[in-house]
This record gives structure tokens, sequence and C-alpha cells, in this order.
């Protein structure tokens, strides 16, 4: 599979100075305790970012929406991820380049 | 297929920036809550309400709108859907509650009304210059949306000397509190939530109840604002038997409104699970805002009780 790669996407991201997802560590505390079970993120799609795999973030509309922002992960997270604020990020990034909205 | 989710954002932010609110009310409808309680026009401390209470049933009657059109009404409409919505408030027709449904909304800030009396607070209200917060532009990522729109709020604290703001929800206790200082240059409003004035007033309840009520924090107020014992304190002093769920305080677990303009089908069944944990703690319920009460008792059906805190309050402290 190829991925659509923009290396600028993790920088891109990191406008707000609370997005950190360079500081997961992968353990899935997140993904298991989510009550919405988003699975997908914010693990993976962290992954994606820090890889900048844009075509892969911007697939994942329908995860990156279904987030409460509940930080029920947040609370439970042992590397303090700022999760919901980088899933606000993600949006904001979907948003303007997916939905148009918000530009000029 | 992406379009649905974009349409549906796209129509809350037209209507956010054309409109001053996600679903419009008119200024009758926004205002109705203060007929009557003789409130000072003006002053340094406000009560802000957010139009949160009021927009509930009317985001509720969208919801159900939604429900009847699948998942994601705006399949219907796609594209046409926002071009549609700039013209004619689409949301609005589809959405309109009772007035007797309006009414259960509009007690809450009247209730919170008579309790901050009661406690010897002086204030006053904005009346229809008591904006929404923005909070679903935030939570959407809609960034410029809420920028501009969280300036028009903050004119309205220069314009009118508004120094205190006390909220009722917690999610515009968070938008005013947390978030506006973060985008807004020099916005320096002190934003309390009138469970924290209150608990700190340490008034005497003149009214004892009793019976066991289940507690449902909210995710904001616990996780964001770090309210938690605020509204136990309360409850315990006024004689409630407070039974927590298995997820609870810190650990409460979310009711699933967060998503509903979005994924309705997926906030109910987020909401069934949580009714579940809370039922198996009391046949009876506390919530402390909106968005929490009409997804969870929209669930539960007849099946437990569900109250605003300021029911409880009310009745204990200021009846
Ligand atoms: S809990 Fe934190 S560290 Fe663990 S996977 Fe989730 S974000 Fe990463
Ligand atoms: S904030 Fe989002 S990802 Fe985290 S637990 Fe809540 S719904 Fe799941």
């Amino acid at each position: 599979m190829t991925a659509l790669v923009n290396p600028g996407l993790a920088e891109e991201l990191e406008r707000s100075d609370e997005f950190n997802a360079d500081a997961c560590m992968n353990c899935g505390v997140c993904s298991a305790i989510c009550p919405m079970g988003v699975d997908v993120q914010p693990r993976k799609l962290f992954r994606y970012v820090l890889l900048g795999m844009e075509d892969r973030v911007k697939a994942e509309v329908e995860p990156v929406f279904s987030c409460l922002l509940c930080k029920m992960c947040e609370e439970n997270c042992p590397s303090g991820v700022h999760i919901a604020e980088n899933v606000r990020t993600l949006r904001h990034h979907i948003v303007r380049t997916v939905f148009g909205i918000g530009r000029g | 297929m992406p379009l649905p989710t974009g349409d549906v954002i796209g129509i809350l932010a037209d209507n956010l920036r054309l409109r001053r609110s996600v679903l419009p009310l008119s200024a009758k409808v926004a205002t109705k809550w203060t007929e009557g309680l003789g409130l000072r026009h003006g002053g340094d401390t406000m009560l802000y309400t957010g139009m949160m209470y009021q927009l509930i049933p009317y985001i509720e009657g969208l919801v159900k709108a939604e429900i009847k059109f699948g998942d994601s009404w705006l399949a219907k409409y796609t594209g046409l859907g926002r071009k549609v919505n700039r013209v004619v408030n689409i949301s609005a027709f589809m959405a309109r509650p009772s007035a007797a449904e309006r009414a259960v909304y509009d007690q809450v800030p009247i209730n919170v009304v008579h309790l901050l009396r009661k406690a010897g607070v002086e204030f006053g209200a904005l009346f229809e210059d008591d904006l929404y917060s923005g909070a679903l532009a935030y939570d959407l990522g809609a960034d410029e949306v809420l920028l501009e729109h969280a300036r028009r709020v903050h004119a309205v604290f220069r314009k009118r000397g508004v120094k205190t703001v006390i909220t009722i929800d917690p999610h515009t206790t968070t938008m005013l509190r947390s978030v506006y200082p973060k985008i807004l240059e020099g916005y320096d409003i002190e934003v309390r939530s009138y469970l924290e004035v209150l608990a700190e007033k340490g008034m005497a309840p003149s009214m004892m109840l009793s019976g066991d009520v289940a507690i449902h924090d909210s995710c904001v107020f616990a996780r964001y604002e770090g309210i938690v014992d605020e509204p136990r304190e309360l409850l315990a002093a006024a004689g409630v038997t407070i039974r927590d769920p298995e997820n609870t305080g810190r650990q409460t677990w979310c009711c699933g409104g967060p998503v509903e303009s979005l994924y309705p089908a997926k906030a109910a069944a987020n909401a069934e699970k949580r009714v579940a944990q809370l039922r198996a703690a009391a046949p009876d319920a506390v919530t402390m805002c909106p968005m929490c009460f009409v997804n969870l008792s929209s669930a539960a059906g007849d099946t437990m009780r569900f109250k605003d805190i300021s029911q409880y309050l009310r009745e204990a402290y200021a009846s």
C-alpha cells in the first residue's frame, strides 16, 4: 500500500502548543477504556500523524468525529498525552482541508 | 463517505456565524426564563446561561428528526442542505419543541436565580446579549468560526462592564474560563460555576431532603474543570444520600451528548450503557448539564428518573 506522506503534517498540527502526539508510547490504555470504542484513535491516528500519512488521517473522519472529547482516556494515559486537544487539532485540520470550513 | 459529517458541521458553523447561535433562537425564546424575576440589567457580576438550557429542547427536536432520517440526517440533502441553510434556517424549521418541553429547561436558570439570591449574591443578567459560548464550534475544531464568535462575546462583556460571570452548565463554564483566555487577547473575566459559588457560601438548607440519588458527574465539570466535590457537598448537606455509580468523579462515564449532532445512534448506545450503571446505583439520578440530562433521560425512558441538580438544591435551600 502506498500512502501520501506529508512530513510537515505533524509540524502543521503542532500549531497548538498542547499537541503532543509524540509523547504517546502506544500502550493501548486509551483505546481499551474509550466509551465509544474508538479504537483507531488516538493510538493509530497519532502514529499516522507522526509518520506524516495525511491521506490516512483524512480517511479517519468518522473515528475522529466520534470522539466525545470526554478525556476518559487522558485521565488514564500514563504518558500525559493531551489526547482530547490532539483530537481537536486533527478535527481542525480536517475541517479546513476536507470540509473547507474556516478558510479565508 | 465524509460529506454528511462535513455538511452537518458546515450548517452548525454557518448558523453560528450568521445567526450567532448553533441553532438560532428568537430573543423572546432565549430570554423567556428571565420573565417576572426582576433581574437587574447590567452590573459587574452577571448570571450567564450561554443559552445552553434554552437550546437543548431545540437540539433534541433536531436529533429526533435526524433519527427519522437515519444516522446522518443530511444524507438526504448532502451539499444542498448547507446551501439552503444559508438562506432559510432549516435547522430551526426541523426542531420545534413545545412550550412544556421548553419550560423544563427554562426552569434551571430560574432555580439558579433563587439559589443565588438566597445565598446573598448580587448579580444581574445580560438578557438578549447572553450569547452562546461557541462550545460546539470548539469541539468540532472550527477554530476560525469560534474565534470570530468569542470576540463578539468578549465585546459584549467589555461594553457592559462585566467583570465576573456566574455560569450554570459545564460547557459554558469551560469555554469562558479555560478556552477564551487562550484565544482572546486581554480577556480577564472571572468565571465561576454557580455550584462553586453556592458551595463556598456554606448555606444552611431550609428543608432537609431524603432518599438515595445516583450522581452523574459531567465529564467537563469533573475532568476539565475539577468540579467534583461541590455538588456532593451541597447535596449531602441537604440530606441526600449520594450513590456513586461504577464510573464516577474524575472517572465518570460520558453521556454521549457531544457526538449527538453527528452520530445520534452512537450517542444513544453510549447513553444506554451509562443509564445501566446509574440504575444499578439508585432509581433516581442527578445531572448537572442539560446535555447529560437530555441524553440520559431519553435513553432511560421510564426505567429511572433524572433531575437537574438545581431542582434538588432549590427545594432544599430556596423553597
Ligand atoms: S494511553 Fe496515552 S500513551 Fe497509551 S496509547 Fe493512549 S495516548 Fe498513547
Ligand atoms: S476523549 Fe475520545 S478517545 Fe478519549 S475516551 Fe473519550 S471518546 Fe474515547
